[in-house]
């Protein structure tokens, strides 16, 4: 499935096409009420409440606004508009029709909303709770899954299943099967019975297999999830009061530059000292550069999927920039935490995309601190030894700078920081590297402390440069996403790199087997009435 | 301000070095250490100037300009053959593209190492004959030597300039390498094995430079193809250079020849080892090894490297563009002779495009030919009945199809036991080589010669034989 026209990812509650987002003092309602009609791209219809990227773009919507705009929700209820449905989960005509690359990155974005969601929780004391109401399949059960609480409806007929394995001959690849074990810890037994019965588990076994938390009865189920959702709020954490609204989107601080087979982003640092947080909102530059930042990197991912390169760079005041982040992580308000997190789920997102990332360095860069992390989170970062290329005679240089957002604020979702995987296990030079924060590093002195991949000089930089990335564009792109992805996540697994590594690896495998995804395989027979042939051979 | 360099005078080129800072400044990092390592591995003898030719342009008139230099201020200089602007690849996927005057990313790796290894071999010849100066026959051999090492100096910085120019830093730090491994060095030996090899007396020169300078003449001539301009001019100037050499090893062979049937002749015997020359079946000995050693330079029969070089453009075959074929070769069969473990020989038949190896060996195989006949030839003339041969291919290998199996000159496939019997009669023993040695008596005369050589029919440039070639303290 590929659309004529780029997707956006700039949505607004009031133009929500399949969901409903309302506020109840502490409590809001997310309500799942999918258009059939309302796919992003022609040829399915989205039947109980089925879902494509269009419909989980609005939910990542949704959560932002939840974060940033209402900050005194302390539990976000997440249920079905429709009556005996809760949903039925990613749409499988959509799949069954879509080219390889649509399909990953669909798996790819709606896993990090599912992250996202679980994020609020454990960080903003946002707590989401599942209220299914009605039949609850595949990727309907890893929303579920991603919520803190799942309130099953006990009407002695809706289930909860992951049928993927047994309908479609692909694996509940949003985080279920992880989440079913690491997670809500189901043994693993019963998650493989669970996740190979077709019709999925109801009512009380449910409750005793852990997939669920609590029935709740028909009668009164609303009255009874609010009810529940109140003593929720009670345990949360969450204060704070005024929520900021996160205006349209503008372009004003990242800049995309497509080219043939790579893309130049460009962040610009502040141009003004930092003022209030609150006062700015969404104007402030730390928020705004990290919204465009967001949208930048969902575009590029979805819409241009042959460039294979991104080029990252800075432009700006480095001093400016770090003022600012200053006022971000040293506001210990709601708005502070919020900023911090959210610039931490967006360096993830470029963590886990299927790109290759090059930093580059030059005079005139604001590599510091937290923007210092593009950097570290790129395959490669050259930095340029000498003066400006086009004006030699300029004294200005190239430097970066460490700062306390290096150390800590913005973990990579292997539980570790972007410096600690850089230098796995080598506690020396960490320590080390946290001596040499809050100053200007020139290129020898970022080679010396390893930070840096190589550092060109003026004469040699636009050759190297040009043969790194040409070299680059000629090798495999899926042997490129595969090494990649090895070498940027090191150490110790978390949920987050099994649901990434592990899971979509099996995932991304299986989708390009024919017992899948050929003429026969269970994915585009499924709903024929014809049964898959599946190649029996075990591979 | 530092003081300006005149580049053009010092380094006699035709890359515009004197408005290129990132050569300049490559080249001001890495002449030291040229200078240092011809002090330290060029010719031992010192002399006070060397009639040579050294080239100051690329023209007609340029190329080759005679006089007495010291040796140590000879301008070695960057040449690469004047440029066809319409020049387009000949061979491999990008047929018919034009071609590249910078190097494509993607090949980046697979050209520096190339260029590498052609680069190594160089300097090595220079290492290898670096006592040879002590033992000259004459002055005009002198001299040939001297000629023949500051060009393999040249054909150094030929290599160092495409390194310099078109590959950064890595560049840079691969052609420092090219001066850091020495030939025969247990701890950084030059990259091929020919080239680790002794050339311990002048008989071994003239083999060396009609046996291994002509591989590198075919070497040459398929990077000459190369995709990559640079390369393919730079290659192309060596080779009018490389000519030379291949005139000092044909002649030089040629004049022990003569001289031996001379002995022969004179006292009446095939043994005139005692008469102070080098008897046929040593000679023979010696093409026996100088020849196949080089053969394995040509690398494997069958080769992957070299078919993706060939599909990527990068290095095509000898005379490319007179081949009358797609130059392609993804559909062309060739056969292949390989020798079995039951002692016979099988043939295969494989794609073309694995055997280019085995495609330049053949013509180089043709063109040592020609070199035998020339010297049998000479034995005919002189009424004796001795004729010298090429050994079979199979002869003596350690690369490719045939390492590991004992074939002789014949191409008959033996044991081990027959073999190394039957080594003494093949190759150069112990006793062969201190032989030879003992004949080498430097002879710094004008116009005098050594016993065991003839002297050249023709001097250097018009000059005499008893021209003073070289000024001697």
């Amino acid at each position: 499935m590929t659309t004529t026209t780029p997707v956006t990812f700039d949505r607004r509650p009031d133009e929500y096409r399949h969901w409903r987002l309302r506020v109840d003092g502490e409590v809001a309602w997310l309500e799942l009420d999918v258009d059939e009609q309302g796919g992003l791209v022609p040829g399915y219809e989205l039947k109980l409440n089925s879902y494509d990227l269009g419909v989980d773009i609005e939910l990542y919507d949704a959560t932002q606004r939840l974060r940033f705009e209402h900050p005194g929700v302390r539990v976000v209820v997440v249920t079905s508009a429709k009556d005996k449905v809760f949903c039925a989960g990613a749409n499988i005509r959509m799949l069954a029709a879509s080219e390889h690359h649509w399909k990953v990155n669909f798996c790819k974005f709606t896993n990090e909303t599912r992250n996202g969601m679980e994020d609020a929780t454990e960080h903003s004391g946002q707590i989401y709770v599942a209220a299914v109401n009605g039949t609850c399949a595949g990727g309907g059960y890893e929303i579920a899954l991603a919520c803190d609480k799942i309130l099953l409806i006990d009407d002695n007929s809706s289930t909860v299943a992951l049928p993927e394995v047994p309908l479609l001959g692909v694996l509940p690849g949003t985080g279920g099967l992880t989440r079913v074990v690491d997670k809500r810890r189901v043994r693993k037994d019963l998650a493989d019975v669970f996740a190979t019965r077709p019709d999925g588990v109801k009512g009380k076994t449910a409750v005793d297999w852990r997939l669920v938390d609590e029935l709740v009865p028909r009668q009164g189920f609303r009255e009874a999830v609010e009810k529940r959702a109140r003593e929720l709020a009670r345990e949360s954490d969450r204060t704070g009061e005024g929520g900021i609204e996160l205006t349209p989107l503008e372009h004003r601080y990242v800049d995309m530059e497509v080219a043939k087979g790579q893309v130049t982003i460009t962040v610009k640092g502040p141009e003004n000292d930092p003022g209030d947080l609150h006062e700015e909102g969404a104007n402030g530059w730390f928020l705004a550069m990290t919204r465009e930042l967001d949208d930048a990197i969902l575009r590029l991912r979805t819409n241009e999927v042959e460039a294979g390169t991104w080029i990252l760079k800075t432009v700006g005041d480095p001093e400016k920039v770090l003022a600012h982040e200053q006022a971000v992580l040293g506001a210990k308000d709601w708005l502070g935490n919020e900023i911090t997190h959210y610039f931490k789920r967006t360096l993830k997102r470029l963590d886990v995309t299927s790109r290759t990332l090059i930093a580059l360095i030059e005079p005139g860069s604001c590599f510091a601190g937290s923007l210092l992390e593009l950097a570290l989170a790129a395959d490669r970062q050259y930095i340029l030894d000498g003066p400006p290329i086009d004006d030699e005679d300029s004294d200005e240089r190239a430097t970066i700078r460490l700062s306390e957002a290096n150390f800590g604020p913005f973990p990579m979702g292997n539980g570790l920081t972007r410096l600690q995987t850089r230098f796995y296990g080598d506690e020396d030079h960490l320590a080390w590297l946290a001596r040499e924060k809050d100053h200007e590093l020139s290129a020898a002195e970022a080679v010396e402390l390893g930070l840096v991949t190589d550092a060109p000089d003026d004469l040699d930089w636009e050759d190297e440069i040009r043969i790194a990335l040409e070299g680059r564009a000629s090798l495999s792109p899926d042997a490129l996403t595969g090494m990649e992805a090895n070498h940027r996540f090191v150490g110790p697994e978390t949920i987050e790199t099994k649901i990434f590594g592990r899971l979509a690896a099996w995932q991304n495998w299986i989708f390009t087997r024919p017992n899948a995804a050929g003429p026969e395989g269970a994915l585009r027979r499924y709903g024929t009435g014809q049964k898959a042939v599946f190649d029996r051979k075990r591979v | 301000m530092p003081e300006k360099i005149d580049y053009d005078a010092k380094i006699p080129n035709n890359v515009n070095l004197s408005e290129d800072r990132r050569l300049q400044r490559a080249l001001e990092g890495w002449q030291p250490k040229f200078m240092h390592w011809w002090g330290e591995m060029g010719p031992t003898l010192e002399t006070q100037g060397v009639y040579l030719r050294t080239a100051v342009s690329v023209g007609r008139e340029g190329w080759a300009h005679f006089d007495h230099v010291n040796v140590p201020d000879y301008r070695w200089g960057i040449f690469l053959a004047e440029r066809d602007p319409d020049r387009r690849i000949a061979f491999g996927e990008h047929q018919g593209e034009p071609v590249w005057q910078q190097v494509p990313g993607e090949y980046r790796a697979d050209l520096q190492r190339l260029i590498v290894i052609q680069g190594d071999t160089e300097p090595a010849s220079v290492e290898q004959q670096k006592l040879l100066g002590l033992t000259a026959p004459s002055l005009y051999d002198l001299r040939n030597l001297f000629q023949v090492n500051v060009e393999e100096g040249r054909h150094l910085w030929a290599m160092v300039y495409l390194l310099h120019a078109y590959f950064g830093r890595e560049g840079r730090d691969e052609a420092e390498g090219l001066l850091l491994r020495n030939s025969g060095s247990p701890d950084a030996p030059r990259i091929l094995g020919a080239f680790n090899e002794e050339t311990a007396d002048w008989l071994a020169f003239y083999m060396f430079t009609y046996f291994t300078d002509r591989d590198g003449k075919y070497q040459l001539g398929t990077l000459k193809e190369s995709s990559f301009d640079p390369l393919s001019r730079t290659c192309e100037f060596m080779l009018k250079e490389e000519a030379h050499h291949m005139m000092v090893g044909t002649t030089g062979v040629d004049r022990v020849v003569i001289r031996s049937a001379e002995l022969i002749r004179e006292h009446d015997t095939l043994d005139i080892g005692p008469h102070g020359g080098v008897p046929l079946d040593l000679i023979q000995k010696y093409i026996n090894f100088h020849y196949t050693v080089s053969l394995d330079l040509f690398g494997s029969e069958t080769s992957t490297n070299a078919a993706n070089y060939y599909t990527a453009g990068l290095k095509g075959r000898w005379q490319e563009t007179r081949r009358r074929d797609d130059h392609k070769l993804t559909e062309d069969a060739r056969t292949l002779e390989r020798p079995t473990g039951d002692g016979t020989w099988t043939t295969e038949e494989l794609q073309a495009i694995l055997l280019l190896n085995l495609d330049l060996r053949s013509e180089y195989v043709a063109d040592c030919q020609t070199g035998v006949k020339r010297w049998n030839k000479i034995l005919a003339d002189a009424g004796i009945d001795f004729a010298f041969r090429l050994p079979h291919p199979g002869f003596n290998r350690e690369v490719g199809i045939n390492s590991g199996h004992h074939v002789t000159p014949d191409g008959t496939i033996v044991d081990e036991a027959t073999w190394e019997a039957g080594k003494r009669k093949w190759l150069p023993t112990t006793e062969d080589l201190t032989f030879v040695r003992s004949l080498m008596h430097p002879v710094y005369e004008r116009g005098k010669i050594a016993s065991w050589v003839a002297p050249p029919r023709q001097g250097i440039n018009g000059k005499p034989f008893d021209y003073e070639y070289v000024y001697l303290t």
